[in-house]
């Protein structure tokens, strides 16, 4: 077995996001981390959106990533903190549109190892260093100058390692042109590890240490290093340094230290200052729980500055530092507005906000207003004795806030984010779809959401009009050559023709010199400012001044077909005759004076655009009824003679390099238009739905693209430097053209039936349209039913409290009259998240959806603290094969360790079609039961470390059988036969058996290897594909003998009495194929994409990757192997590294190419062939 | 082995373990090796972003918040050692 991983969708999740000037323009950008991605975004200051410049795979695991400056400069840098072992420097280079590697140092292993830095980087204000550090023990500082010709260079590393220390953060401290500093929040362990009684552990406290870089000595010394709060886990740069001009002081320098529930101002030598952390009052929040900040942002404005903070609740607030001088005088914190719980915050300078959630779409703000007059509360350290250090080990009183909608931040734009993806199916359920569509369970807590994702491009439709009759072509042109826009539509009836004007309305009118009485062939804005309409008796070419040139066809032909450029114009006549004519340069339109003829009907042709400052397009292709594509020169030498034949049946096409031909079968050939001698070579198939294919050249981005209309209407254009070939998700279009109109610049029109549609295409460079389907909770798993088309979802969160609890509690406090604030209780869910509990409270239901509608049937909430953790639609025989929904769930559940007081087991009815569930009964059992399955009319169940078979009782579930010897915990269930293919929490697959004669389960054969299962497929009865959690993915078979031996068994007494290998069953899998995909994997199916294509697998990955995995058919596709992170990878061909073979110079690519022995064309040939044939993307 | 090189040898070695932290040794008690793969453990978790994720969401907390906790985990993560015998 060979796969080829291919990736559909990145993953989108941002652990990471930078702000700077990265491309050294005024402009300011963003770099996110996607994990494994760096992705620049270009936010327009106008419009407030956001637009992708590039993303770049980096094939590895980024840790952190900061933006640098060097001294005086105006451009920024990006370091990566990455699992390689290396400080990596990147630059973006806007020429090349790439980023372009500068610096790469190596200090260490590969891998996200304890003592090798990458885990932390800060850099100096003033841009003279950089610290990089490790979880313990490792910081390396590196200097970073410029050379006499301005480029960026970086020292040898200085160490300021640290034994037996953990760390928790670094920052750059502000000290202007001093020697740099780096501050640290450390803890050591030294003495916790030798102490027995744990109390030196306890009392561990965390140190802030000042690292001080001294240039002159060059080496890294510990400056300063005074305990702090033992709770404190974030550092902020405070602003500092002297000004040279004025003397003035930046800010005070030093650093806050976020601890629990407090920030502090700490600085060497000065007095702290410490303010509490205001909180939220909710009745049914958790008032123990300490309030952590986990992400903040400092922002620099002329002569000040302020820091926004960013709660664990996802509350920000804003931090001013009253000083004089260096002094600090009072520190000051106001709640500002709750935005998603970010990773990183970025302010840029235009105003905007950038919120690169941890989970869930990525947003970007605008600021209103810096909340500084308004009502809101402020908290000072002024107000508090000693600054709030009189005691620094107690903590202040309690400060709270009440949050409220935005009120100092608009939202601008999000980013559609399918991270975190929880569970997916692949089904083709949507109406008038030809293609299955992916369903994804994403979210966490109550921005949760049930994802529809379908393969094609999003269309905004603008106008829709109704037109008297049914048109069967639509054009738009302009009346001159330099217009923006569009004047005209003109619009081809079966016997006439209307024109209408685009002004403010869309209205008729008369005197623009078309013929209306007839159909129209053609339109076409020729020369500077003159209009050419080609209808079946003739071609009129309309002068500014509204005279007319008309050239009418010789009695007895008529035209057929017409084909139009700037300066040229070929038509073809009924009589299969070309007749070409060229714009001379006194605006003339003249005819060549030989006809071709063709000896065929001719039934399209296309002439590409005139190159810029050419006079003509040398080629003209034309596609005839004889099945035949001819490529025809028009150069003045050897005008109209024919040089290549191609057989195809025929539609219309387009050239400019390549010439797409579109079959009646609807198919369509691409293929490639030789410059040189007009040869047409690399021919490339796809097939695009059930009707005639239809070619149109529009401008998309004023970049040519084609628009091929059949049954699905695909849109092929250049975005990114990089081909796509796209289907539009729109009704199908007869006809279409492009339209540029001030309300709609970048737009199509096309027609369906007797509608006139103008739309646009607003997301270019996506592939998957997205639905979202709001959901309460964090979704778990999701499944459908055999005889309707709901889904049933579980959604349950730990550390929420329960409807039923919910509404419990308040009645209570409301009985015992204490004050609750009913506007807190108001707020919306979706913004502000369930207030949080203590750890063993679950919130959790049972969810009906219909996913065709997109809208929530019913919901199921659980009480009595259970959560749901497994689902499964079961006929039960003894019930005379009547559909079960089986819910699998838990009171009262720790996580760490696993343990509840009890696991039930659900049997609900389906009631209404479906639509609504009936409690049968509820079986208490003994553990977590994570997996359930239908298994020959009755119920597999993985209950904990035991697997067991029940059946329906009357009152209760029924243990049939029983095997306790799993590992840790089985999490999944596949079955064929009588086998049961079982996924471990940590042993990897277990292969069982259902031995009925005896009703006995066991396990005849498992993994060699210990793997952390989270999802597995059977691909056949001996192979299972499985998922773990380190973002492997791997393809265990079972030897057929043993498998055969197993079946041939009937008491399984054979099994019982085998002597187990290596501590565990008697037969071991054998790994087929292993690779890394660096992403946790939650879901992996085996399905085929495209009607008709092959079946791969496809996963998804919990930071919103989606991929496949395609069988190749021969070993002769496979390449190099890549990726082996935890285990070397085996049998799995990179996909994505290969497609970066498109994006190379093409120096490189036919050096490639050469070492394979083919040419560049075949080598991007067989990569797309790949990918369309498998996934149709 | 002459005593010198014994000598040297040892104080490489010793040098090395200081260099790299859990690195096991021939006299590694069974707590500390522990301690060490726990700590190895948990620093790896901390330095992938996804498996921070999947441990945030089924806890249901901010990943700011495990990674913290984490990272505190790593200062005792398999409880106080052993009592040593006075010998």
């Amino acid at each position: 077995m060979h796969l080829y991983n291919l990736t559909l969708q990145h993953p989108t999740a941002s652990p990471q996001a930078i702000v700077g000037n990265f491309s050294g323009a005024r402009q300011q950008e963003i770099i996110i981390s996607h994990g494994t991605r760096l992705q620049l975004l270009r936010p327009d200051v106008q419009t407030g959106k956001l637009s992708t410049i590039i993303a770049t795979d980096v094939f590895g695991s980024i840790r952190s990533l900061t933006a640098f400056r060097l001294t005086g400069g105006t451009k920024d840098y990006a370091i990566v903190g990455s699992d390689s072992g290396r400080i990596v420097i990147l630059d973006y280079d806007p020429r090349t549109s790439s980023f372009v590697k500068i610096h790469q140092e190596t200090f260490g292993k590969s891998g996200a190892r304890r003592i090798v830095p990458g885990q932390y980087i800060a850099t100096d204000p003033k841009g003279r260093a950089v610290m990089i550090a490790a979880v313990e023990k490792s910081k390396l500082v590196y200097i970073l100058n410029r050379d006499p010709a301005a480029n960026l260079t970086i020292s040898s590393p200085l160490e300021a390692h640290r034994n037996c220390s953990i760390l928790h953060h670094i920052v750059g401290v502000d000290v202007g042109f001093e020697n740099p500093m780096f501050a640290a929040l450390e803890v050591d362990y030294t003495e916790a590890d030798q102490d027995s009684t744990g109390e030196a552990a306890a009392n561990a406290g965390k140190l802030l240490t000042y690292y001080e870089l001294d240039l002159g000595l060059n080496h890294v010394v510990r400056k300063w290093s005074e305990p702090t709060d033992p709770k404190a886990n974030f550092l902020v740069q405070v602003p500092g340094g002297q000004l040279a001009s004025t003397e003035r002081f930046d800010g005070p320098s030093g650093v806050l230290v976020c601890t629990e529930d407090h920030i502090i101002y700490r600085n060497a030598d000065t007095p702290q200052h410490r303010i509490p952390i205001p909180r939220r009052k909710h009745p049914l929040g958790d008032s123990g729980r300490g309030l952590i900040i986990i992400a903040a942002v400092m922002h620099k404005m002329k002569g000040a500055f302020f820091f926004l903070l960013q709660s664990e609740e996802g509350d920000l607030y804003k931090i001013t530092i009253e000083h004089e001088e260096e002094e600090v005088k009072a520190l000051k914190i106001k709640y500002f507005d709750t935005v998603p719980i970010a990773s990183s915050l970025c302010i840029l300078k235009s105003g905007f906000l950038f919120v690169a959630s941890e989970f869930g779409n990525q947003q970007l703000y605008q600021f209103q207003k810096l909340g500084d007059d308004d009502d809101e509360k402020e908290f000072s350290s002024k107000n508090y004795p000693a600054f709030g250090m009189a005691q620094p080990s107690q903590p202040l009183p309690r400060a709270y806030f009440r949050p409220r909608p935005l009120e100092n931040l608009a939202l601008a734009d999000e980013i559609e984010s399918l991270n975190p993806i929880l569970d997916a199916k692949v089904l083709n359920i949507l109406p008038n779809s030809d293609t299955p569509q992916i369903f994804t369970l994403n979210g966490r807590g109550s921005r949760s959401v049930l994802r529809t994702l379908r393969h094609g491009l999003e269309v905004e439709e603008t106008v829709s009009s109704d037109l008297p009759g049914i048109p069967n072509a639509v054009w738009t042109v302009k009346v001159r050559g330099d217009e923006v826009y569009d004047s005209y539509i003109i619009l081809s009836f079966v016997n006439g023709t209307l024109v209408l004007s685009i002004g403010e309305n869309i209205e008729e009118v008369q005197d623009t010199g078309f013929l209306s009485s007839a159909p129209t062939l053609a339109v076409q804005q020729i020369g500077d400012d003159a209009l050419l309409q080609v209808h079946p008796h003739g071609i009129r070419h309309v002068l500014a001044d509204r005279r007319v040139n008309e050239w009418r066809v010789p009695p007895g032909k008529s035209i057929v077909a017409a084909t139009t450029n700037k300066r040229q114009v070929v038509v073809a006549l009924s009589s299969a005759e070309l007749v070409y004519f060229e714009l001379d340069l006194d605006g003339q339109l003249n005819e060549y004076q030989d006809r071709k003829a063709m000896g065929s009907t001719v039934l399209a042709m296309s002439i590409g655009e005139v190159p810029e400052g050419r006079q003509r397009t040398p080629y003209l292709a034309v596609g005839c009824e004889d099945q035949t594509v001819r490529v025809i020169s028009l150069d003045p030498d050897s005008t109209l003679e024919t040089i290549k034949m191609l057989d195809a049946g025929i539609n219309r096409n387009q050239p400019t390099t390549f010439v797409n031909i579109g079959l009646q079968t609807g198919v369509l050939l691409r293929t490639v238009l030789d410059p040189l001698n007009g040869q047409l070579t690399d021919t490339r198939t796809r097939f695009l739905g059930t009707r005639p294919v239809r070619l149109i050249r529009v401008q998309i981005k004023s970049q040519p693209a084609i628009l091929a209309l059949s049954s699905r209407t695909w849109l092929n254009y250049t975005h990114q430097n990089l081909m796509h070939f796209t289907p539009l998700i729109f009704d199908t279009l007869d006809y279409a053209w492009s339209f540029s109109a001030e309300l709609c610049p970048e737009g199509l029109i096309g027609i369906t039936g007797n509608v006139l549609r103008i739309f646009q295409i607003p997301k270019l460079g996506t592939q998957l349209k997205q639905d979202a389907l709001p959901l309460s909770f964090t979704p778990r798993k999701f499944i459908t039913h055999p005889g309707n088309t709901y889904f049933y979802v579980i959604e349950s969160d730990h550390r929420v409290i329960g409807e039923d609890a919910a509404a419990k509690k308040l009645q209570e406090l409301r009985s015992q009259k204490k004050a609750i604030d009913e506007a807190v209780l108001e707020l919306s869910l979706e913004q502000f998240g369930h207030p949080k509990a203590p750890a063993g409270t679950w919130g959790s239901c049972i969810r009906i959806v219909d996913p065709i509608e997109g809208k929530t049937v019913r919901i199921i909430h659980l009480d009595n603290n259970e959560a749901a953790f497994s689902i499964a639609v079961a006929p039960f025989e003894a019930r005379g094969n009547e559909l079960h929904l089986v819910v699998g769930t838990a009171q009262d559940t720790l996580l760490a360790p696993r343990s509840c007081t009890s696991g039930f087991l659900r049997v609900y009815k389906f009631t209404e079609d479906g639509a609504d569930l009936e409690l049968v009964h509820k079986t208490e059992i003994d553990d977590v039961p994570l997996a359930l399955l239908a298994f020959q009319g009755r119920l597999v169940a993985g209950v904990g470390n035991a697997l067991r078979i029940y059946d329906i009782g009357k009152k209760k579930m029924l243990r049939k059988a029983e095997n306790k010897t799993f590992g840790s915990a089985i999490v999944t269930l596949s079955t064929q036969g009588s086998r049961i293919v079982v996924g471990d929490m940590q042993e990897s697959v277990y292969y069982a058996v259902y031995k009925a004669p005896e009703n006995r389960l066991l396990i005849f054969a498992d993994d060699a290897q210990p793997r952390w299962i989270t999802c597995s497929t059977m691909v056949d009865y001996t192979t299972t594909a499985a998922g773990d959690r380190f973002g492997n993915i791997f393809v265990n078979r079972l030897d057929v003998k043993v498998s055969d031996q197993v079946d041939d068994d009937p008491t399984g007494a054979g099994i019982l009495h085998e002597k187990g290998m290596f501590m565990g069953a008697p037969h071991k899998t054998q790994l087929l194929a292993h690779f890394h995909v660096g992403d946790l994997i939650t879901s992996i199916h085996k399905v085929s994409m495209v009607a008709g294509g092959r079946e791969v697998l496809l996963y998804t990955g919990l930071h919103g990757t989606i991929g496949v995995l395609v069988p190749l058919a021969s070993k002769e596709d496979d390449h190099l192997a890549w990726r082996g992170y935890y285990v070397p990878v085996k049998a799995v061909v990179d996909g994505d590294l290969c497609e970066t073979f498109a994006r190379l110079p093409p120096a490189k690519q036919s050096a490639i190419a050469g070492e394979l022995d083919r040419a560049v064309g075949e080598v991007l040939k067989k990569l797309e062939q790949l990918r369309v044939t498998a996934s149709g993307f | 082995m002459s005593s010198e090189l014994r000598y040297t040898a040892n104080t490489q070695l010793e040098h090395l373990h200081a260099r790299y932290t859990g690195t096991g040794h021939a006299d590694l008690s069974k707590y500390e090796w522990l301690t060490h793969q726990h700590r190895d453990t948990l620093s790896t978790i901390v330095g992938h972003p996804s498996l921070t994720s999947y441990l945030a969401i089924a806890d249901g907390e901010a990943t700011g918040r495990t990674r913290f906790e984490i990272t505190e985990r790593m200062v005792q993560p398999c409880g106080p050692p052993p009592a040593k015998d006075d010998d």
